[in-house]
């Protein structure tokens, strides 16, 4: 565009003939050719300035990348991933029994009442209890363990005398039985095949035979079977498997049937004498949340082996084949079991992988791709409030500059009165207005677009004018009025493209600063909306310290871009400036 | 000269009138306000008797909105020229009151900038210029440049990333610590500059690129003028010519640029001040603006041109008092 104008006089063509017999030039002689052309020169001086190549090859890398980057992408800017995720939901509790459960044998009743009574005398330590006239008995069959036994007097001793209490006299083999026993410190003893048994109350004992009522104990039993639960539940089953687990026997039999035992970690199976599993023994008792969903015994049991071996995770094949995972959460001494479900989820943050060169964002959409796609609106961004910066600080700036007078006196001041209005105040008062009209993310771009070079374009105005000050008094300017062109087309043909080598440098320069101002606002998030996507508003979701702190991938690549772009600009602004004036060059 | 000042004063004045009337107008013209917002709260609560309606049209009245905005600008002017900014809505108190109890960090932490961002660019763009092409120049030219080319967020985001999270060394955001009541004066005094090092860290970083390629080229220049080489050419030492006759000439452009200080330490720094959190009037201002504080809104915005104009002046009057050549004209 300057090739008519601005010889640049003191640049020596390189290509003067050695000898010093300067040969006679043909007018489409190539040295000739080169020795005329400004616009090489320029370019040659560019080149050779290491730092603005540097620039301008960070620039072509950053077009190539947003321009033609999102055509290789083979996902697009607003494409949502979704991913598989498991989802835990509570499914079961779990709980380490602490609180005695009773069996109560057949044709007996043990309340509520009873049982409190019972507690206070194992409180107490009293082996001894009464409840509504009725005398009860218990004994520690293991650990945790208590059989309780009501008592039937059948005669009361006061200083030696028996005294009958049912029946009419006392039986001398009873007495006689009840000597030996006290002489032998005992508190019980059998007189034909029935049990008798000593309380003491007062100053008076009491003999009395006994009865079982009921088996408190911490364990829980859980039948294979469901038909075998009513013999799992009997007294007698209870009575018989708790004295063979207290001792760790393998074996015991109830009635005629025999039963075996093995023995895990807090807990133990039951086999029936045909080998079968037959009921599971353990202090955890496992409920489901949901009173609907039956749990089964090998289920339960998977449950209590993972709480043993305090698993938080654990695996299980249920009976329709469905493998499930399970997690466990401990809640002070209860255990919640979840059943991790998996269902569709947007991935969110995921890491960097091969897919996805950058991981995903916060909406789980791929960072690669919509930092090309950003780097198009931060780039376009700043070309159009760049140019229209230019556009109107031409047309001031050049009216200006060259009419002078009070025109120019006004158009000066109206250039300083947008030169005080504060930046940024201004942009974000615009942005939340924006923000409350709901503007729509693509009217939005365009409307940033107009405010910055609303706000901007007073630096190009002031070197416009200044330039065309100067201009308008050379011999060239005389020529055109002298030959009676229009004074717009003087202006603007003849004074302007003077001006536009300063332009240009000033252009590329101001570039990398309406970049950073675009991309601040995104930042604040009043700048380009999702779903869209800025270099800023990408980075804008590290303003939350989580984000910021966990996941380097989403802000540190895009503030990297912004920087090498900006950096590029200069450069380039940098270089160009030397390269059209020398002079400059400092 | 006096008629100069007095012309520059009066075009001082009408910029600063006319500027606020551009951003009073904008104010007014916003399609929805605290106004409004406080007014639904009142007609909400179960207390109030009034409709919204009422509440808006009293509140109106109160903040004078119910005017037309030119009016209402006369108003405004008749006002704050007696020192009346009215009371902030965000912040429930005098707009002057609360500017007072946060300028004072943000011309704290802009002073201290200032020194730590001149200790380090003038030297060093000094040192650019004497090698000029040199490995150092174009270090130096490209960490300036990479300065200039940081925004502020990217780099505030960095070094809290840095130095918060990773090194555990300063707090994310704030300006005083968590132990801040229970301390003795002393280390109340401590703890606020301590909290002050990373917004100082990043306002230094981003203004020294600019202020050392300045320096590098006004160095350039005073070392290509002929005075220089007369020195040289009387034998003075490199030394002297240096810090004698040419560091010296180098300060008298230096001057527009300490001028603009002035708007920058009251303006305090917007996004600076946000990003950490400081309760400076930057931070205060953005909160304000972004609610729709029109008190606050009018006076930062006044406030920023003013002095602006005033920094103009100043630098138009000292270029006068140090460079006599500026003088005669």
């Amino acid at each position: 565009m300057t090739d008519n104008k601005k010889p640049l006089p003191n640049e020596k063509p390189a290509v003067v003939p050695q000898g010093g017999v300067i040969d006679e030039m043909h007018l489409d002689d190539a040295r000739r050719i080169k020795v005329l052309s400004p616009g090489m020169l320029v370019f040659k001086r560019f080149i050779r300035n290491s730092l603005a190549v540097v620039g301008f090859v960070i620039l072509l890398f950053m077009f190539i990348f947003s321009f033609l980057g999102p055509v290789f992408s083979p996902y697009g800017q607003t494409q949502v991933f979704k991913g598989l995720g498991s989802m835990s939901k509570d499914y079961a509790g779990a709980i380490y029994n602490e609180e005695l459960r009773y069996t109560v044998a057949e044709g007996e009743s043990f309340g509520s009442a009873e049982r409190a009574q019972f507690l206070l005398a194992l409180g107490k330590n009293s082996t001894t209890f009464t409840y509504d006239d009725s005398i009860y008995y218990y004994v520690s069959e293991s650990e945790d363990v208590y059989r309780i036994l009501q008592l039937d007097p059948v005669a009361e001793v006061l200083r030696g005398i028996f005294k009958p209490l049912s029946g009419s006299v006392v039986p001398d083999a009873l007495i006689t039985a009840y000597q030996s026993a006290v002489d032998d410190g005992l508190d019980s003893f059998e007189l034909d095949g029935i049990a008798y048994r000593i309380t003491q109350s007062g100053k008076a004992s009491q003999i009395s035979t006994e009865h079982d009522v009921a088996l408190g104990m911490l364990s829980v039993y859980d039948a294979y079977d469901e038909s075998d639960s009513e013999n799992i539940v009997s007294y007698d089953f209870k009575l018989a498997s708790v004295r063979a687990l207290a001792q760790k026997r393998s074996a015991f039999s109830v009635g005629s049937q025999t039963y075996s035992v093995k023995y895990t970690e807090n807990q133990a199976t039951i086999f029936d004498d045909a080998g079968e599993e037959y009921a599971e023994v353990s202090n955890i008792i496992v409920n489901p949340l949901d009173q609907s969903v039956f749990l089964t015994v090998d289920f339960k049991t998977a449950i209590r082996e993972a709480i043993n071996d305090l698993e938080t995770k654990f695996t299980y094949t249920h009976e329709d084949g469905e493998t499930v995972d399970y997690s466990i959460v401990r809640v002070n001494k209860t255990y919640n079991i979840k059943k991790e479900t998996s269902t569709e989820l947007i991935s969110v943050f995921e890491a960097p992988s091969a897919n996805h060169a950058l991981g995903l964002d916060n909406n789980g959409m791929d960072v690669m791709t919509r930092l090309m796609f950003g780097g198009r609106v931060s780039l376009l961004v700043g070309f159009v409030v760049i140019f229209l910066e230019v556009f109107i600080g031409i047309l001031i700036g050049g009216i200006s500059g060259y009419f002078g007078g009070w025109v120019d006196t006004a158009l000066m001041r109206l250039v300083d009165l947008f030169n005080s209005i504060p930046f940024y105040p201004m942009v974000l008062i615009f942005g939340s207005v924006m923000d409350t009209l709901e503007v729509q993310p693509m009217v939005r771009i365009f409307l940033l677009m107009a405010i910055l070079g609303l706000l901007g374009w007073t630096g190009v105005a002031r070197i416009v004018r200044g330039q065309i000050l100067s201009l308008r008094e050379q011999d060239f300017m005389v020529a055109t009025e002298a030959t009676g062109i229009r004074t717009s087309r003087r202006i603007f043909k003849h004074l302007v493209p003077n001006v536009m080598p300063l332009l240009i440098v000033y252009a590329t320069a101001g570039l990398g600063g309406i970049i950073i101002t675009e991309a601040t606002l995104g930042f604040l998030g009043l700048g380009v909306k999702y779903p869209l996507a800025s270099w800023g508003s990408i980075i804008n979701v590290a303003s939350e310290a989580y984000v910021m702190t966990n996941f380097w991938f989403m802000w540190i690549p895009a503030g990297m871009l912004i920087l090498l772009t900006v950096l590029g600009f200069n450069f380039v602004g940098d270089g160009l400036r030397d390269a059209y004036d020398p002079k400059m060059k400092r | 000269m006096r008629n100069f000042i007095l012309r520059r004063l009066f075009l001082g004045v009408f910029i600063t009138f006319f500027g606020a009337m551009v951003i009073y107008t904008v104010i007014r013209s916003l399609p929805t306000s605290y106004v409004e917002t406080i007014a639904r709260e009142r007609a909400t609560n179960p207390l109030s008797t009034k409709t919204y309606q009422e509440w808006l049209d009293q509140l109106n009245a109160v903040y004078k909105l119910d005017v037309g905005i030119i009016p209402g600008f006369f108003g405004w002017v008749g006002n704050a020229i007696r020192g009346d900014f009215g009371e902030s809505w965000h912040y429930g108190i005098p707009v002057t009151e609360k500017f007072n109890q946060v300028i004072w960090y943000s011309v704290i932490i802009n002073i201290i900038t200032f020194f730590v961002q001149f200790f380090i660019s003038i030297p060093l763009g000094n040192l650019a210029a004497r090698k000029q092409y040199s490995k150092t120049d174009y270090a130096i030219t490209v960490f300036a440049l990479m300065g200039i080319s940081l925004p502020t967020f990217f780099l505030a985001t960095i070094l809290k990333y840095v130095f918060s999270i990773k090194l555990g060394w300063f707090d994310l955001y704030g300006l005083t610590g968590r132990f801040y009541t229970s301390m003795t004066p002393f280390q109340q005094v401590v703890d606020v500059g301590y909290h002050m090092i990373l917004p100082i860290v990043t306002l230094t970083m981003l203004s020294i690129g600019g202020l050392m390629r300045y320096e590098r080229t006004n160095m350039l220049e005073v070392l290509n003028s002929d005075y220089i080489r007369t020195a040289r050419a009387k034998g003075v030492s490199e030394q002297v010519v240096i810090n004698k006759h040419a560091f010296r000439n180098t300060l008298i452009p230096l001057v527009s640029y300490m001028s603009y200080l002035i708007p920058a330490m009251f303006s305090g720094a917007l996004i600076t001040e946000t990003l950490f959190q400081i309760p400076g009037i930057g931070y205060v201002s953005y909160q304000a603006i972004i609610r729709g504080d029109i008190p606050f809104a009018m006076f930062y915005a006044t406030l920023s041109i003013l002095l602006t104009q005033v920094s103009l002046i100043v630098a138009d009057i000292m270029y006068a008092v140090v460079d006599p050549r500026v003088r005669a004209n």
